[in-house]
């Protein structure tokens, strides 16, 4: 049985952190999440590992775009039943502020789930929600059951 | 970083740790255009049924392609500060398993404050592209945190 199909199956509870463990990338750059409720919250505390600008330093916007595209992924699999990733379509980035070496936390929300396309925005903050470091949004295709 | 290297892997960009860790290397740099080079490895996959990388390795190659290109300019000065203003990625397909990937990308208008630049992904042939990118860039930012 494939890999994403079995972590479908477990207790809500259990799936987004399967999920992001059996994604090496995620896991390579230590993505966490956290159901609350219907709501995920990710999150991505910092390590040397992910400076893009040593000057400042600041996080890499590589990274910032990764984590706005995961938290999308997983708070779309937390709202859906899948049985397979959802592709990225496209995905559009707005950098605001240079991110801090400390705790990236993310927040997704559904603008739109269509039968074959959802409409996902997401946004990354580090101190205060309300000055977020950057803003994303996307299409993705989902799996049709 | 050494001041005054012509080695593109020496400048800015590509210096930095998240690069270094991943592996980019440059491939070919100047006249407002950057490749760069990701080999294949486990730890990039996004989807563990199918082995294909995350699509936030190309997001990570596309825009630093894009920072290097627009540093590379013949009008840009090498060292000084950008910010990415937006990046934009199209997905087209997923990345062949086990192959290098490619990240190439073109400044091709820069203006007194803002860069423009295309860029593309693709494992062997431009022309076949894994993703597509477009992205803004503030010039002459400051080089020090915004309070």
């Amino acid at each position: 049985m494939k890999v994403i199909a079995r972590i479908a199956e477990l207790p809500a509870e259990e799936r987004l952190t399967a999920l992001l463990d059996a994604m090496p990338y995620a896991r390579y750059l230590g993505v966490q999440a956290e159901a609350i409720g219907d709501e995920v919250l990710t999150r991505l505390p910092f390590k040397d590992e992910l400076v893009g600008n040593p000057m400042l330093p600041a996080i890499h916007g590589g990274v910032l775009g990764t984590m706005l595209e995961a938290t999308c992924t997983v708070q779309l699999l937390q709202a859906t039943a899948f049985t397979r990733l959802p592709k990225t379509i496209d995905f559009q980035v707005e950098y605001l502020r240079s991110a801090r070496p400390k705790t990236l936390f993310g927040r997704a929300s559904l603008t739109r789930q269509g039968r074959r396309v959802a409409n996902v925005r997401a946004e990354l903050w580090q101190d205060e929600r309300a000055r977020p470091v950057a803003v994303g949004r996307g299409h993705f295709l989902l799996d049709s059951l | 970083m050494a001041d005054g290297s012509t080695d593109p892997n020496d400048h800015g960009l590509l210096a930095s740790p998240h690069a270094s860790s991943l592996g980019l290397t440059a491939e070919k740099i100047g006249e407002g255009r950057a490749t760069i080079s990701i080999p294949y490895d486990e730890r990039l996959i996004g989807d563990p049924d199918t082995g294909v990388v995350h699509g936030g390795v190309l997001t990570t190659m596309l825009d630093n392609a894009s920072g290097i290109a627009v540093r590379y300019h013949p009008d840009s000065d090498v060292g000084a500060a950008i910010a990415t203003l937006d990046l934009r990625i199209d997905y087209m397909r997923g990345a062949r398993p086990g192959e290098t990937l490619y990240a190439e990308a073109h400044c091709y208008k820069r203006t007194r404050n803002v860069a423009f630049v295309r860029g593309v992904a693709y494992e062997t042939d431009r022309d076949d592209p894994i993703a597509t990118s477009t992205a803004a860039f503030m010039l002459g930012t400051r080089n020090t945190p915004r309070p």
